[in-house]
């Protein structure tokens, strides 16, 4: 009854989820939440140049994504006003991604894969990028788990421990640009702000400590990946937007449940 | 190896002619200060004197302008700040921020809180501790490094009076167990008064240093804090030739621009 191709997507939707859980914790809890959609929605520029300079849409899209957030990163550092800043990259960023790849001959029918991704084409290949990238991400997410998680709650006191908090914000940055790339094809630039945001907030409300919200997001994640791949074979619906609806209608749960309980 | 007057112990921490500027506005101006071993030193100040710059540069969180600081080798700091907000959206228990950055044993966790008076308080959410209750959490923290030196930056923000003199006497009682240094930095007067071996108050620069008594009699204390400081401890007036205007970069460690000899029989 499991297709291969079928196989292949929860694969791909696990293998994200390990990477978006943990790091999409900390874009909760440093309120980051417009950043990641601005350097989500830069992966469609990225695509546009990928294609146009014949290099694989990986490989563009992550260079792209780093760009944009070390851009909006030393932009924060400098004190802008950051709603306003971030509200223009992020709707800049895909108007600019949207013209260019305009401009890119026989893509227009493969362009609401990247918006809104294509689970269900993922390839070996594709596997092996995201686990790659997933597990790159959660590696330097546990490594520097202890130094991280002290200058998100405080810069201060990791600067009086010794921790260089700018260092720390440059790993969640070059994080937060390797899950663009590894979520493009499983949920699409418009989608992955969601993957990081909805599985953590959804574990907030039944976690005491980071790493229960963390290893919480993962396994609701992962849930909401599989419960929206099942639904999107069962009513024929696209992939990518049933597993954030799946993500939205757990979290809810979630919110109901933990209101409850306290 | 200096000597501080009044205190007698070896200097743990001293900064010299310590300037910091932030663009051109000077937060602080030519400071020598220093703290000896087990010694409760109180930085008083108004709001915006640089208390807190002070204590960022004594930390290396700021880079001084100009001047030094000097910190005896391998000295351990424990460090309380002064905001801690925590979001709500980060769940954290006491025992997890014990942990934090330096993991410690359940025991060495436990012991930490037995000692801020909080004991199996562990389990609780930071974000559902009382304003006193989450004071004494970041005090118990400091201490899991087994300091030296304590700095506190404002530790009883938010505590109402018995709160505060409840927490001034538990920096005491850290004191005398640990012999610790301590270092804090406070807007209220009284209380800090009453819990400093010396007082050093500040606006930009030193003003005037010494025993919380000849501070509080101090004209350049009383021009920065007002009247209602008089009364109690007027037995004392405080005579120098201070002056504002001088040429700060000659002060002295230990000095200030002033002699505190004669004040040490004061007290």
């Amino acid at each position: 009854m499991l297709d291969d191709f079928l196989v292949r997507a929860a694969l791909a939707g696990v293998g994200l989820a390990m990477a978006t859980g943990p790091l999409g914790s900390f874009v909760v809890w440093r309120r980051m939440a417009y950043f990641g959609d601005a350097t989500s929605h830069a992966a469609i520029l990225g695509v546009a140049i990928a294609l146009s300079l014949q290099l694989p849409i990986g490989v563009g899209v992550l260079v792209v994504a780093l760009a944009m957030a070390l851009v909006v990163s030393a932009l924060a550092a400098r004190g802008w006003a950051m709603d306003t800043t971030l509200g223009v990259m992020a709707h800049g960023a895909l108007a600019f991604g949207l013209v260019a790849i305009s401009f890119v001959p026989g893509v227009r029918g493969d362009l609401q894969n990247y918006l809104f991704g294509d689970i269900l084409a993922v390839t070996r290949g594709d596997l092996v990028f995201i686990w790659g990238g997933a597990g790159l991400v959660l590696g330097l997410l546990i490594w520097r788990w202890q130094p991280l998680l002290t200058a998100t709650m405080s810069e201060e006191l990791a600067h009086a421990s010794g921790i260089n908090p700018g260092r720390e914000r440059l790993a969640l940055t070059i994080a937060l640009a390797i899950v663009v790339a590894v979520a493009l094809k499983v949920v699409g630039a418009l989608l992955i702000a969601a993957m990081l945001i909805i599985p953590a907030a959804a574990a907030r409300a039944l976690a005491r400590t980071p790493e229960a919200m963390a290893l919480g997001a993962v396994a609701l994640g992962a849930l909401a990946s599989l419960l929206g791949l099942g639904m999107s074979l069962w009513q024929d619906t696209p992939a990518g937007p049933s597993i954030v609806t799946v993500a939205a209608l757990i979290f809810a749960g979630a919110a109901v449940f933990g209101a409850i309980r306290r | 190896m200096r000597r501080l007057p009044g205190a007698g112990g070896m200097m743990i921490l001293s900064a010299e002619n310590l300037t910091v500027r932030f663009g051109a506005a000077e937060a602080l101006t030519g400071v020598s200060m220093g703290v000896a071993a087990g010694e409760i030193v109180t930085v008083l100040g108004p709001n915006g004197s640089g208390k807190s710059t002070l204590l960022r540069a004594l930390l290396g969180i700021v880079a001084p302008s100009a001047g030094k600081v000097t910190r005896a080798a391998g000295l351990r700091i424990g460090y309380m700040p002064q905001r801690l907000a925590i979001d709500r959206a980060m769940p954290m228990t006491v025992r997890r921020f014990l942990s934090l950055p330096h993991r410690v044993s359940d025991a060495q966790a436990e012991a930490a809180l037995l000692r801020v008076g909080l004991r199996g308080l562990g389990a609780q959410q930071m974000t559902g501790l009382s304003g006193g209750q989450f004071q004494r959490v970041l005090l118990a923290r400091a201490m899991l490094v087994e300091p030296q030196l304590l700095i506190l930056d404002e530790p009883t923000q938010g505590l109402d009076q018995p709160g505060e003199a409840g927490f001034y006497r538990l920096i005491a009682e850290v004191r005398e167990q640990s012999g610790a240094g301590i270092l804090m930095v406070s807007h209220d007067l009284h209380v800090v008064m009453a819990a400093s071996d010396r007082v050093i108050c500040l606006n930009q620069h030193i003003c005037c240093e010494g025993t919380p008594r000849v501070v509080s009699n101090a004209p350049e204390y009383r021009a920065l804090f007002g009247l209602g400081t008089q009364g109690a401890l007027a037995l004392y007036q405080h005579e120098h030739d201070h002056s504002h205007d001088h040429d700060h970069s000659g002060h002295d460690q230990g000095h200030s621009g002033h002699d505190h000899a004669e004040h040490k029989h004061a007290g």
